[in-house]
């Protein structure tokens, strides 16, 4: 029987029969239609995650008239910090503008959560001020929440992670509830400065890391700017498919937050004022791409098929069913491209 | 992995309309579809027509939004933005502030 060829979630090469493919769909759309409590896909939707997977074409692409666009997240660590170009932020968004063609860009730090920029946001604002100048496309400022960060010994909180082992649960979430309102206050206090500097947008990026509160946090300071700020867009780009329920009783608006998953997130954040949801669906290294991807598909029509606004499915290593590696093959990325977009209806990625 | 997300799904940024749509999403929230069409008809042409690069760039340089190649006398950078304010009709935060900072408003 004839095989073809497919990746792993780590993007090591497996080549697998039409059984094997089909079946392995078949149980990653199902794994998160029974997580998620959302719809299965449709027979001609499987079918067509069948043909995908299987095209001959090494790289594949949508319909013409299906295009979308993209959103960053650690926008201009990527060329100076990862790759190591000798080049400044501004250099890195107009080669993404001029060179890449990105639609948008973002500018952010290395060191990417809100509590570390407070030393030098008044820098980071010039820097905003000088690249809008010089671009065209629009361009957010974006960081983490990153709650941990509240912790002793680099912040003041006590540690919730070394409470909850000792059943400090009391203890554990009141240092939570503390931290969040000083996450608050600094993601407010930076998103400001950098909007006022003319950025496009502001990102919340890796939204949930630290848990409930995380999340918590962040919906608290979207309220916050968009009374301030009312024609701010604001993009909220999640840590994991599911929120961890560090805290577990934190809830927006009459909705607790531990354990939702992405369709349920999006509706909280479009409550709170948020402008487009990056939605998450983790990839399992150990299983395949069809599995993955199929699973990838149904979160994320789900949530595109719940939100009111855009939503951008994270499609980078790890997640959307992009293979777990620093360089995932163009096969499998073109793959994951199409079939979020024109099965799982996403408005951009 | 972003070239690859360009190549196959990306509507190509300022070598088509791919930052106008972007930017429409961002300041109203809209899904993919309603934000093309927006786009569109601001600029008097097809929804197909704005992922073709050949197109938009006769369109952009007519309108003077900027484009790829920096032509001497065409508009670039906040220039450009003014530019596509008024075309999509949109605020744009960084040209509000340069009128505020140059006292137009």
């Amino acid at each position: 029987m004839s095989k073809f060829f497919t990746r792993m979630g780590d993007g090591s090469a497996v080549f697998l029969s039409e059984a094997e493919i089909r079946r392995d769909l078949e149980e990653g759309m199902l794994d998160a239609a029974d997580r998620g409590k959302i719809p299965e896909l449709t027979d001609d939707e499987m079918e067509r995650l069948y043909q995908i997977i299987t095209d001959p074409q090494k790289t594949v692409s949508i319909e013409r008239g299906n295009e979308v666009v993209m959103t960053f997240d650690a926008g201009t660590l990527k060329l100076p910090v990862r790759a190591g170009l000798p080049v400044d932020r501004m250099t890195t968004v107009l080669t993404h503008e001029r060179v890449l063609c990105s639609d948008t860009m973002e500018i952010g730090n290395a060191d990417y959560s809100y509590k570390q920029l407070k030393n030098i946001v008044h820098e980071e604002a010039a820097s905003m001020e000088f690249t809008q100048l010089n671009c065209i496309i629009p361009v957010f400022y974006g960081a983490m929440p990153n709650m941990g960060l509240y912790t002793k010994p680099d912040g003041p909180v006590d540690n919730w992670s070394e409470l909850l082992p000792m059943a400090k649960i009391g203890e554990a979430r009141a240092a939570q509830e503390e931290a969040i309102e000083m996450a608050v206050k600094d993601m407010v206090y930076i998103a400001s400065i950098l909007y006022e500097a003319g950025a496009d947008g502001i990102n919340f990026d890796t939204v949930g890391a630290s848990g409930d509160g995380d999340f918590l946090a962040t919906l608290k300071a979207i309220e916050i700017l968009k009374s301030k700020y009312p024609d701010m867009a604001i993009e909220v780009g999640m840590a994991g498919e599911f929120v961890l329920g560090m805290h577990g009783q934190l809830e927006y608006d009459g909705t607790r937050l531990a354990g939702l998953y992405p369709h349920e997130q999006v509706k909280v954040v479009e409550k709170a004022g948020g402008t487009i949801f990056g939605a998450v669906i983790n990839t399992n290294s150990s299983k395949s791409l069809p599995w993955n991807l199929a699973r990838a598909v149904t979160f994320s029509k789900a949530c595109s098929e719940a939100s009111n606004i855009p939503v951008h499915v994270n499609a980078g290593m790890g997640v959307g069913g992009i293979p777990l590696t620093n360089t995932s093959p163009t096969d499998a990325t073109s793959r994951v491209s199409k079939s979020l977009i024109e099965i799982g209806k996403a408005d951009g990625l | 992995m972003a070239v690859i997300h360009e190549v196959a799904s990306g509507m190509g940024g300022i070598r088509t309309a791919g930052d106008l749509v972007a930017r429409v999403q961002m300041s109203k929230a809209m899904k993919i579809k309603e934000a093309k069409k927006y786009v569109a008809e601001k600029l008097g042409v097809s929804v197909i027509d704005l992922s073709d690069s050949y197109l938009m760039k006769e369109l952009r340089e007519e309108l003077d939004i900027g484009h790829v190649q920096v032509r001497d006398r065409a508009s670039y950078g906040i220039e450009a933005k003014f530019n596509i304010s008024k075309v999509l009709d949109i605020k744009i935060n960084s040209v509000e502030n340069f009128k505020r900072k140059v006292k137009m408003i």
